[in-house]
């Protein structure tokens, strides 16, 4: 699987998760990409090892005279937390699971016009995140984006403008992409897309459903 | 980064620091093998105080700072079974914890983690897998010490302040791509000082 990712996420957005300073939609798109990709994940680690060593070196405050016991007092009511081993059989890593409440056919789809349907994931509002599904074939309307829109395969593949998309793969869109992507005509494909702004589509309906798709 | 009153203070707390990195592994085992609450305490004394002080840096009040501190250790005890020596040094990981619950906290937000590796930590760790992850972080640690203080600053903003790029450029006034840039060039050099 790892093996055949080619498009990874970029430093900067691997930083920020590493910091903890990304926004809900975007920590669930680097959580859902480490899931498939170990050399994200490998680059991820290397950044939190930053943390680690800033952590280590970032002075001291004293803690309660008792903080020890009250500390021993919470470990006896807390309980061991279970590892979240990979699931390799389903289409939805664990975070997105997590999120849907099951695998794929536990999304609540909305048709979105064209055979297209989405899925509007609940996080906070600084960013949006939602499952995309396009049939196979079929294409999503021309669109440009405000801000920075992440797009990643979990089924299927998708070729625009820029290149073909495969399990794992993430597009990374921002002003300047204007693109129309064609699933493959082989398989429905899914997708995760996170975007921080609302995306422009190019054909007037599109843009005047818009506010009420909230995408 | 903390500016010490004298060097000869920097340079002790630089020993410490460099044997404390190699024993600590050892006490989230003892933790782990025998419930050991000796290993934790000394685990504590020397972590809790830190975690407190990165709340702190991070905008968090001395009680919530303090409350949070135990309650991250309290995980690091919970947790000690998923602990990796061969991924992460114990103050990475404990980093994470801090991290995570700083983000609970003060963004009240969600971070989903990814899924585990289909494999959990080895029982016993190659001893010279853990030796390298520590002799690696060291020489980070070493490169990060050595970055002019502006880029340090901006790799402390961005880990300490809770800031996102865009906050990061109000703060400063430098303009974003410039801010972004300057984190790349920092993390290149922190890549080619480890090499």
């Amino acid at each position: 699987m790892t093996e055949t990712i080619k498009h990874h996420l970029t430093d900067t957005l691997l930083t920020a998760y590493a910091a903890g300073n990304l926004p809900e939609a975007f920590n669930l798109m680097v959580a859902t990409h480490l899931s498939l990709c170990d050399s994200c994940r490998a680059q991820a680690e290397a950044l939190e090892a930053v943390g680690g060593c800033l952590l280590a070196e970032c002075g001291t405050e004293a803690m309660a005279a008792d903080a020890l016991e009250a500390t021993f007092a919470r470990i006896s009511t807390g309980t061991a937390v279970p590892a979240r081993r990979r699931n390799a059989c389903s289409v939805l890593p664990q975070p997105l699971r997590d999120y849907v409440g099951g695998d794929v056919s536990a999304i609540r789809w909305k048709p979105v016009g064209m055979g297209v349907r989405q899925a509007i994931l609940p996080t906070s509002s600084a960013a949006s995140a939602r499952l995309l599904f396009i049939p196979a074939g079929a294409a999503v309307p021309d669109h440009g984006h405000r801000g920075v829109e992440l797009t990643m395969v979990l089924q299927g593949a998708f070729s625009d403008e820029v290149d073909r998309f495969t399990r794992g793969d993430v597009e990374v869109a921002d002003e300047e992409l204007e693109h129309m992507p064609v699933a493959d005509p082989g398989e429905d494909c899914i997708c995760l897309a996170v975007t921080d702004a609302p995306l422009r589509f190019n054909s007037w309906i599109p843009r005047l459903v818009q506010p009420f798709l909230r995408i | 980064m903390c500016k010490d009153a004298s060097e000869g203070k920097h340079l002790d707390r630089k020993q410490d620091g460099a044997r404390a990195e190699n024993d600590w592994s050892g006490h989230l085992g003892r933790i782990v093998e025998a419930q050991d609450r000796a290993a934790f305490a000394e685990l504590f004394a020397h972590f809790a105080p830190r975690v407190k002080s990165f709340l702190m840096r991070s905008g968090a009040s001395p009680t919530l700072a303090e409350d949070c501190a135990q309650e991250v250790m309290a995980t690091v005890w919970n947790k000690s079974h998923l602990y990796d020596p061969t991924r992460a040094t114990v103050s990475t990981w404990i980093f994470t914890i801090a991290r995570n619950r700083r983000i609970d906290a003060l963004r009240k937000d969600r971070r989903p983690e990814p899924e585990d590796l289909p494999w959990g930590p080895e029982p016993e760790p190659p001893v010279a897998d853990v030796m390298a992850m520590q002799q690696e972080t060291e020489m980070l640690r070493v490169a990060i010490r050595a970055l002019p203080d502006a880029q340090r600053e901006l790799i402390e903003q961005a880990y300490f302040g809770d800031l996102s790029h865009r906050e990061i450029a109000a703060r400063t006034g430098l303009p974003l791509g410039t801010i972004k840039s300057r984190i790349r060039l920092a993390l290149d050099r922190l890549r080619h000082a480890m090499k």
